[in-house]
């Protein structure tokens, strides 16, 4: 009897341990798949890659920096614009409203927004935000493409304003009661104490906030895809239309005909997978590290 | 002592104001595609729209297949051991969960795609359940370590042996967090295009044979989305009402079983 459950008992920490062992495995083979695909263009362009301006597939010529530029552009300005809206939701939810349906139908609301697929954030970009942004570039005397970079930092800004304001709401929730009582004691106002006490003491969960959603913004596809204009020309301003990494592979890879054009996408990819990757762990380690 | 209070009121006023600024593209979207989509209902339940939907279904059947299972048992191992080899599976599944879907769709074409030699709803399917991993993987382990303690050690003392614990108690007081563990994935991967574009590809056909392309809703939106046509662009709307209520009603689900069916301890 005892020793049937100890077998038992054996075989299952067994499956657990696999199971967890598996998910080591899968991410190992991810990368590896990635290194590999991706090994012809780097044998190819090296480290030129990265800064090589012209992708030209008919003279198999590839460089992705244009596509970096945009990326970078497009998530840093989504940052930039979504930046406010997050810092005014988490400390409303936050520090101004802590309990009550108010801020419970806001949580939900945001949430809502989270929850909408980016394909639909595109569809909705398309049609509603590529008119006016043409209405504006017609102000101000430049080719009205309507689909641009900026246009594509719009959408995304709208789309990261969920992830940074829920951790945003959460560290400034977790700054102990103490310390802000003590700046009201001294005689503060509730703007005082938010400035000088709550805001520096969150300073670091809410800069892993604003690295996570900026994270999401770095590999965001459809939505950017379905409004950035997809141009392999380096971006002029932030009026003109571009291409990120993400839209480039989901532009070409099922066209991409020859295998370094194939390998050259890949590579993007790998760098994308880097680029996430790396903010990814910074942002969790910096709230891993509030939350304890 | 005047300009610190006004400073206050207008430091409160701004955060709401910026606060309402931000809920407001929520409505726009979900006004703009009520407005379209109920414009053109006469598409809702046309040939490709049916198809699409049954497709979304069978992408999402064949990515929880392997996904929930997985995803249910490595949280379990995440919650229950301890050591350097669970900090690093803790980690791998957060490098995972922040993966570009894009990224994982070329991973899912690299290693099923390009050896089948054709698109497929398998495919789609194991890219669809790449991603929901994570998400189930974390919620699992976050809810079963909320279950107290107390509970298990009752179990243990009865002389029940560890694992009858961990699936017979412990499992079963955390259902109600794992399944919206579950939802919350199915309603992410249901509005997921990116991978799609290079695993399922789109079928123009009702199709059951998973080894065939397949359509799904978001592709479909895409496709008929950014086309010139204004027959396929109001598909496309018709299209994205569902899409839309599928997801928000999956969410509220979730929601709601965590406030309903949370045991209380």
């Amino acid at each position: 009897m005892v020793d049937h459950y100890s077998k038992k008992e054996l075989i299952f920490k067994k499956i657990l341990f696999l199971s967890g062992f598996f998910i080591i495995a899968l991410l190992f083979t991810i990368f590896l798949t990635l290194i590999v695909s991706s090994f012809p263009s780097i044998k190819a362009f090296g480290l030129g890659f990265l800064s090589g301006k012209v992708w030209d597939p008919v003279f198999s010529q590839y460089g992705c920096f244009p596509f970096l530029l945009g990326t970078l552009i497009t998530a840093g300005l989504a940052l930039f614009l979504s930046f406010f809206f997050s810092l005014s939701i988490s400390i409303l939810i936050g520090e101004y409203l802590k309990k009550g349906t108010l801020p419970f139908l806001l949580k939900g609301l945001i949430d809502l927004l989270a929850g909408i697929p980016s394909v639909i954030y595109g569809f909705w970009g398309l049609f509603f935000l590529v008119p006016i942004v043409q209405k504006i570039e017609v102000f101000l005397g430049i080719t009205p493409y309507g689909v641009s970079i900026l246009t594509a930092s719009l959408v995304l800004s709208i789309m990261i304003i969920p992830y940074s304001a829920s951790i945003g709401r959460e560290v400034i929730g977790l700054v102990p009661s103490e310390i802000k009582e003590a700046g009201y004691s001294l005689g503060a106002t509730r703007y005082e104490v938010i400035r000088k006490v709550i805001l520096p003491y969150a300073k670091g969960g809410l800069s892993a906030g604003f690295l996570l959603s900026l994270g999401r913004a770095l590999g965001e596809t459809m939505a950017v895809t379905m409004v950035i204009g997809n141009s392999a020309l380096l971006p002029k301003n932030i009026f003109s239309p571009g291409n990120t990494m993400a839209s480039v592979i989901a532009n070409e890879i099922t066209e991409a005909t020859g295998k370094l054009y194939l390998s050259s996408l890949i590579e993007i990819g790998l760098v994308l997978f880097f680029l996430t990757t790396i903010v990814n762990i910074m942002g969790n380690y910096i709230v891993g590290r509030v939350k304890c | 002592m005047l300009i610190r209070i006004i400073k206050n009121r207008l430091f409160f006023g701004a955060i709401v104001l910026f606060s309402i600024f931000s809920i407001i593209p929520l409505f726009l979207i979900l006004f703009f595609i009520f407005k379209n989509g109920i414009s053109s209902l006469d598409f809702l339940f046309s040939s490709q729209i049916l198809n699409a939907i049954v497709g979304t279904f069978i992408l999402i059947i064949l990515a929880g297949i392997f996904s929930i299972p997985l995803g249910i048992l490595a949280g379990i191992y995440l919650s229950e051991s301890k050591g350097r080899l669970v900090y690093f599976v803790r980690l791998c599944v957060e490098v995972l969960q922040g993966i570009p879907s894009i990224v994982i769709g070329i991973i899912a074409y690299l290693l099923i795609v390009v050896p089948m030699r054709g698109f497929s709803a398998i495919s789609g399917g194991f890219a669809l359940g790449i991603i929901m991993l994570p998400v189930i993987i974390k919620s699992t382990e976050e809810t079963l370590k909320l279950i107290p303690y107390s509970l298990k050690e009752a179990s243990l003392a009865l002389g029940v042996p560890y694992y009858k614990t961990i699936l017979k108690v412990v499992l079963p007081a955390g259902l109600s967090g794992i399944l919206t563990g579950i939802l919350l994935s199915i309603a992410r991967v249901s509005g997921e295009t990116a991978p799609l574009l290079l695993t399922a590809f789109g079928s123009c056909f009702m199709n059951l044979d998973i080894s065939k392309p397949i359509n799904s809703l978001p592709l479909l939106i895409f496709n008929y989305a950014t086309s010139p046509y204004q027959n396929w662009i109001s598909q496309a709307w018709a299209a994205s009402l569902i899409l839309i209520l599928f997801v928000l009603i999956l969410n509220i689900i979730a929601r709601l079983i965590v406030k309903r069916w949370r045991i209380q301890f």
